[in-house]
C-alpha cells in the first residue's frame, strides 16, 4: 500500500511524533518553538484561558459588574437547576442543532459530491462558498426581511401561488426551523468545502477497483466514499455542532428570543441574564454548563465515531 | 465567552472616578473644557438637539457637543456596555424605566449642587416632572427634558367610509367586558377582503384587509405604556403598590387580567392582527399603508403619524373607562450626567442648559415633542398647530390631570424579562390571562 502512504492523514496533537526527539538539539528547539508559539499563546492565555477561569470563577457569585463580586458558592447552579428558562433554553438549542446539523450535513455531502463530480468550475465552486462570506447578522437580516409576513418576497410568492402567508420569525412552530434553515444556507457552502477536501483525499485507485470488481454509483458511495469520508465528516460535525450550540447572532438581530420563548437559545439566554439584567454571576453558570455540555458533545462524538483514526491506512 | 477581567477594571477604574469627583461642581479647573459626549434614541429630534449644541458652544466658547443618535433598539445594550468599559457619553438622554438600574450601579452623577448653587428652577417643569428623578437616596439624577401622553391616532378617511364622525371618535367609552363604543368602533373599522365591516355577518376573520386596532406589540416592557396601560388605569389598577420606587407589582389583580383578556379578544375576532404577523413589521408604518384603521401610540410619534403623505390624519383622545375618566401613561425623560464622565463641570453645565428655555424653545419650534418646562410646552403646541397638527388630545391629559407616572421600580430588566414572555403568551392565545398572576409571583420574589 505504498501508493496511499502519501495520503495519511498527520494525527492531531499528542499521539506522537516520533521524529526529532530527544539528543542534544531539544533544548535549543525548545527556544525557538516557544518564540513560534508565543503569538498564539499569548492570545489563547488571555483571551480564553483567563476569561474562562474567571468566568468558572463569577458562576459561582453575584455580580453586577461594578462592585466586586459576592461568592454564594452553588446557588447559581442550583437556581439554573429550578430555572424553567433553562431547560426551555436546553430544549430550543436542542431543536435548532438536530434541525441544522442534519439538514447541513445531508446538504454540504450533496454539494460536495456534486462539486467532486459534476462542477469542476472554480466559479461555480467559489459561488457555493458566497453566503458564508457574508457577516451572520446581514445574512440573518436580509432573511428577516425577505422573509417578512407582511412585506416580505417569499411570502409575496407563497401567496401568489395561492398558500396561506407564513409567519416565520412569528409563529412559535416556524421561529426555530427559520432560524436553522438561515443558518444552513450560510454555512452549508463551507461544510461542503471541508468535505469536498476529505473527497479528494480518497486515491482515486480505489474507485478504479470497485469499478473493475462492478460495484455500482450508490454502492460505491456507501462502502467506499462515506466510510473513507469518516475522519473529515467527524471533524466536520465536531465544528458544527459546536458552531450549532452557540447560535446567538440570528436570534439577537431577528427575534431577540421571542415569540414568548421559542427561540430563548442558551447562548441569547445567557446574554439576557448577563448583559441585560446584568447577573453577571448567573449568566457565568450558565456558560459554564453550556461549555460542559460542548466538551462531553465533542468527547462523545470524538470517542464513538473515531475521529481521530482514517481507515486509509 | 466576554472578557470580564476587563470588566473588573473598568468597574475599578469608575468607583475611582466616582470617588475623584466627590467633591462637587466646583472642583477640577479644567473639567469645564473641551467637547462632551451626548445620546439620545430620536432621530426626529436631532436637529433641535444639535441646534442647542450649536447655541451652547456660543454661550461657552471652551465647551463643545458632540451629539450622538442611536436607535432605541441598541441604546441602552450601549449605553451599559459604556459604562462597563468606560467609554459612555459625558450626558445621555435617559428614561424612567431604566434609570433605576443606573442608579443600583452607581453610574449617574447627582445633581442636587449644581441645581442649589446655579438656581435651577424646579417650578418651571410640568408638575411631576423634576421629582421623578428623585431616587430613592433623595438625591436628583436628571433635569426634565420632556414628556409624553397617548392617544389614538386615526384615520379620518376609513373612520367617514365607516360612518364615524371626528365627535364619536373623540367620546369613546371604554369597559372591560364588552369593550363598549371603542370596540364598536374598532369593529366597525375592520374591514375584510371581500369589503365586509368587522360588525356586519359574514366577516372573514382570516381574512382582514384592514384592522380596527393596529398592534405592534405587548408593551410588557414598559407596562402597556401605549397599548393597553390607558385602559387598565380606568379600572383603578396600578402597576405597582406604590410610585416610584414600589416594591410590588399587582399582574395577579383581576383588573389588569380582565383587560388584558379584552385586549387579547380583539385578536380572537379578528379586529387586531396576530402578534405573529407583526413580529419585525412597524406599525406605525402599517397605519401609514393603511393596513390599521386606529393606532394608540405616545405623542413623540406624532411627526411620523403626521408625515404619511396622503393620509388623513384624525388623533383623539384615549376612550373614557368606567369611572367616566379617560387616563394616560405619563412619561417624562430627563438628561443624566454619567459619573465615568472626565468633564463633570461641563457636562453638568450641559445638562442645565437642556434643561432651559433657552434649548427648550428651540426643541418647541421644531414640533416634534412637548418640552417639560411648561412655557416650551406651550410653544410645541402651538408650532403643532401652525403645522396644522391638532394634539389636544395629549395635551388635554396635562390639563385636566388624568395621567399617571410610568412604574418606576428596581430590577426593570429583570421585571421586563419575565413579564415580556408572559404577555406574548396571552396576547397571542397561547396562555389565558390568568397565567399572569404566575408570572407576577415570579416578579415579585426579586423584590424579597
Amino acid at each position: 500500500m505504498t501508493t496511499l502512504a502519501k495520503h495519511e492523514r498527520p494525527a492531531p496533537l499528542g499521539s506522537g511524533m516520533p521524529a526529532g526527539r530527544g539528543g542534544p538539539r531539544k533544548r535549543g528547539d525548545l527556544k525557538v518553538a516557544l518564540l513560534f508559539i508565543a503569538p498564539a499563546l499569548i492570545g489563547f492565555v488571555l483571551f480564553y484561558l483567563v476569561p474562562t477561569i474567571r468566568g468558572i470563577y463569577l458562576s459561582f457569585t453575584e455580580y453586577s459588574i461594578l462592585g466586586e463580586p459576592e461568592w454564594i458558592g452553588t446557588r447559581n447552579y442550583e437556581r439554573i437547576s429550578q430555572d424553567p428558562l433553562f431547560w426551555n433554553a436546553l430544549g430550543v438549542t436542542g431543536q435548532y442543532v438536530i434541525i441544522n446539523i442534519a439538514l447541513q450535513t445531508t446538504l454540504a455531502l450533496g454539494l460536495a459530491i456534486l462539486m467532486h463530480r459534476v462542477a469542476k468550475s472554480t466559479i461555480i465552486r467559489g459561488a457555493l462558498l458566497m453566503p458564508y462570506l457574508m457577516a451572520n447578522v446581514i445574512a440573518a437580516l436580509l432573511w428577516f426581511w425577505m422573509l417578512d409576513y407582511q412585506i416580505g418576497i417569499v411570502n409575496q410568492l407563497i401567496e401568489w401561488i395561492g398558500l396561506p402567508r407564513v409567519a416565520f420569525f412569528g409563529s412559535e412552530q416556524w421561529a426555530i426551523p427559520t432560524q436553522a434553515l438561515i443558518n444552513t444556507w450560510r454555512h452549508m457552502g463551507y461544510t461542503a468545502l471541508l468535505i469536498f477536501a476529505g473527497l479528494q483525499a480518497i486515491p482515486h485507485s480505489v474507485y478504479e477497483a470497485a469499478s473493475i470488481d462492478g460495484s455500482k454509483a450508490f454502492s460505491t458511495f456507501r462502502r467506499i466514499t462515506l466510510p473513507l469520508l469518516r475522519p473529515v465528516l467527524v471533524l466536520v460535525l465536531v465544528v458544527t455542532v459546536i458552531g450549532s450550540f452557540q447560535v446567538f447572532d440570528t436570534v439577537a438581530v431577528t427575534t431577540a428570543g421571542g415569540p414568548v420563548n421559542a427561540t430563548r437559545v442558551l447562548q441569547f439566554y445567557i446574554y439576557q441574564r448577563a448583559f441585560n439584567e446584568q447577573d453577571f454571576g448567573y449568566g457565568s453558570a450558565l456558560a459554564v454548563i453550556l461549555f460542559l455540555i460542548l466538551a462531553l458533545v465533542a468527547f462523545i462524538q470524538m470517542k464513538f465515531l473515531r475521529g481521530n483514526q482514517s481507515d486509509l491506512d | 465567552m466576554m472578557n470580564k477581567k476587563a470588566f473588573g477594571a473598568v468597574a475599578a477604574a469608575a468607583v475611582l472616578a466616582l470617588t475623584a469627583c466627590g467633591g462637587g461642581s466646583t472642583g477640577g479647573g479644567d473639567s469645564a473644557k473641551g467637547e462632551i459626549n451626548y445620546w439620545l434614541w430620536d432621530a426626529n429630534q436631532l436637529p433641535a438637539y444639535q441646534e442647542c449644541a450649536a447655541d451652547f458652544t456660543k454661550a461657552n466658547p471652551d465647551i463643545t457637543v458632540k451629539v450622538t443618535q442611536t436607535g432605541w433598539d441598541d441604546y441602552w445594550g450601549k449605553i451599559n456596555n459604556g459604562m462597563a468599559s468606560g467609554t459612555a457619553p459625558d450626558v445621555f438622554t435617559n428614561h424612567l424605566a431604566k434609570y433605576p438600574d443606573f442608579l443600583k450601579t452607581k453610574q449617574l452623577v447627582a445633581l442636587d449642587d449644581a441645581v442649589a448653587q446655579d438656581n435651577v428652577d424646579l417650578s418651571q417643569y410640568n408638575e411631576g416632572l423634576a421629582d421623578l428623578w428623585v431616587g430613592q437616596d433623595g438625591k436628583r439624577y436628571g433635569l426634565p427634558k420632556d414628556w409624553d401622553t397617548v392617544a389614538l391616532f386615526y384615520n379620518k378617511t376609513m373612520a367617514t367610509e365607516a360612518g364615524l364622525t371626528p365627535e364619536q371618535m373623540g367620546s369613546l367609552t371604554w369597559n372591560p367586558e364588552d369593550g363598549g363604543s371603542y370596540e364598536q368602533a374598532i369593529a366597525r373599522l375592520t374591514v375584510d377582503k371581500n369589503g365586509k365591516r368587522g360588525d356586519e355577518p359574514g366577516f372573514d376573520k382570516d381574512n382582514v384587509a384592514v384592522y380596527g386596532l393596529g398592534l405592534p406589540n405587548s408593551d410588557a416592557e414598559n407596562a402597556g405604556q401605549t397599548q393597553w396601560s390607558y385602559l387598565s388605569a380606568t379600572t383603578g389598577w396600578t402597576t405597582t403598590d406604590k410610585n416610584p420606587w414600589g416594591t410590588h407589582y399587582n399582574y395577579d389583580d383581576q383588573r389588569v387580567q380582565d383587560t388584558i383578556a379584552w385586549w387579547a379578544s380583539l385578536t380572537e375576532k379578528g379586529y387586531m392582527p396576530k402578534l405573529e404577523t407583526t413580529v419585525g413589521a412597524n406599525a406605525a408604518d402599517s397605519f401609514g399603508a393603511g393596513k390599521a384603521a386606529i393606532n394608540s401610540h405616545g405623542s413623540w410619534m406624532i411627526g411620523q403619524y403626521t408625515g404619511y403623505k396622503g393620509l388623513d390624519l384624525g388623533i383623539a383622545p384615549t376612550p373614557t373607562g368606567a369611572d367616566g375618566k379617560n387616563a394616560s401613561m405619563f412619561n417624562g425623560l430627563a438628561d443624566s450626567v454619567w459619573a465615568g464622565t472626565k468633564k463633570k463641570d461641563a457636562a453638568i453645565k450641559w445638562v442645565e442648559y437642556l434643561g432651559s428655555a433657552a434649548c427648550q424653545d428651540v426643541v418647541a419650534s421644531k414640533a416634534v415633542v412637548f418640552p417639560a418646562i411648561k412655557t416650551s410646552s406651550d410653544k410645541a403646541a402651538e408650532a403643532f398647530a401652525a403645522k396644522g397638527v391638532d394634539v389636544s388630545a395629549f395635551t388635554q391629559h396635562v390639563e385636566e390631570k388624568t395621567t399617571f407616572m410610568l412604574p418606576i421600580t428596581d430590577n426593570a430588566a429583570k421585571v421586563s424579562g419575565i413579564m415580556k414572555p408572559a404577555m406574548d403568551a396571552v396576547i397571542s392565545g397561547k396562555a389565558p390571562a390568568s397565567s399572569l398572576t404566575a408570572a407576577n409571583e415570579q416578579v415579585n420574589a426579586l423584590f424579597e
